[in-house]
């Protein structure tokens, strides 16, 4: 295979509709959570440790950095849970076309976000 | 047929099916923890460690924690190959790609075997 083949798309000259914006956020959002995981994980491990262990991960808005780390860790599971399940839909088939693409995005971004907002609403 | 050997399911049908799989276990188990945290705003420590005492719990906690692994592994690995290619970056690229994957693997593992230890350690 020629490997310098020509690669005509410039991408920095189209401007981006929301489809192309929520994906490149799924992927970011996915990338970010596997480092996210690491901080559930550790509040599991605290939890079931011990009652003292459970007590601290109960009053975690004690610490107002912890409490900032873990909204920001949910967000990015309900963004991109709520993304991965429009994936799932349109696996089905369902939205396929240019126009219920947008209109899945939207709807899903609009999702995430009241989700994100009740993470908020449930951390603080 | 294109393969790689650094694939998950070592074809890309298998790994879009592992990744969806997964994705929906995950979102099963979210959604779980979620009711349940919700449903009981006076949870005890003695309540939530039987709950994670209990035999499905535990499997339903690995079957979701091994989904992670898998479906992140597949995620990563179509980030990397999109970004760290030779066309971006030149003959670099395969050894950084390399590398990166070797510490993923280093961390899905460590993942797993704290999950294991977090489930199966509760005294
Ligand atoms: C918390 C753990 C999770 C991590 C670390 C994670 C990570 C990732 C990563 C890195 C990707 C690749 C993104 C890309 O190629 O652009 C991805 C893709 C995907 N994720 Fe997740 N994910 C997680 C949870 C979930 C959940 C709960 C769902 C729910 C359905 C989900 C659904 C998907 C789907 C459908 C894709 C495929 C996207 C595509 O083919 O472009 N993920 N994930």
């Amino acid at each position: 295979m020629n490997k310098k083949r020509p690669v005509n798309l410039d991408i920095s000259t189209i401007k981006l509709p929301i489809t192309a914006y929520v994906s490149i956020l799924h992927r970011v959002s996915g990338v970010f959570l596997f480092a996210g995981v690491a901080f559930l994980l550790w509040m599991l491990d605290a939890s079931l440790d011990s009652q003292e262990g459970f007590n601290s991960i109960r009053d975690l808005g004690a610490n107002p950095i912890c409490q900032a780390i873990l909204w920001v860790v949910l967000a990015a599971l309900a963004y991109h849970t709520a993304m991965g399940i429009r994936h799932l839909i349109m696996d089905f088939g369902v939205g396929e076309s240019l126009k219920g693409g947008k209109t899945g995005a939207w709807l899903a971004l609009s999702v995430a976000v009241v989700l994100i907002v009740l993470a908020g609403v449930w951390v603080w | 047929m294109v393969t790689s050997v650094t694939s998950f399911g070592r074809s890309g049908l298998y790994d879009w099916l592992i990744q969806r799989v997964g994705g929906a276990v995950m979102a099963a188990y979210t959604i779980f923890i979620v009711v349940y945290l919700v449903l009981n705003p006076e949870l005890t420590f003695e309540q939530w460690q039987s709950l994670y005492n209990q035999l499905w719990m535990r499997v339903f906690t690995l079957v979701t924690l091994l989904s992670f692994i898998s479906h992140a592994w597949i995620g990563l690995w179509a980030v990397l190959t999109d970004y760290l290619t030779v066309r971006l970056m030149g003959s670099k690229a395969t050894f950084l790609r390399i590398f990166a994957q070797i510490v993923l693997g280093a961390v899905a593992v460590t993942y797993l075997v704290w999950g294991v230890q977090v489930i199966w350690g509760i005294n």
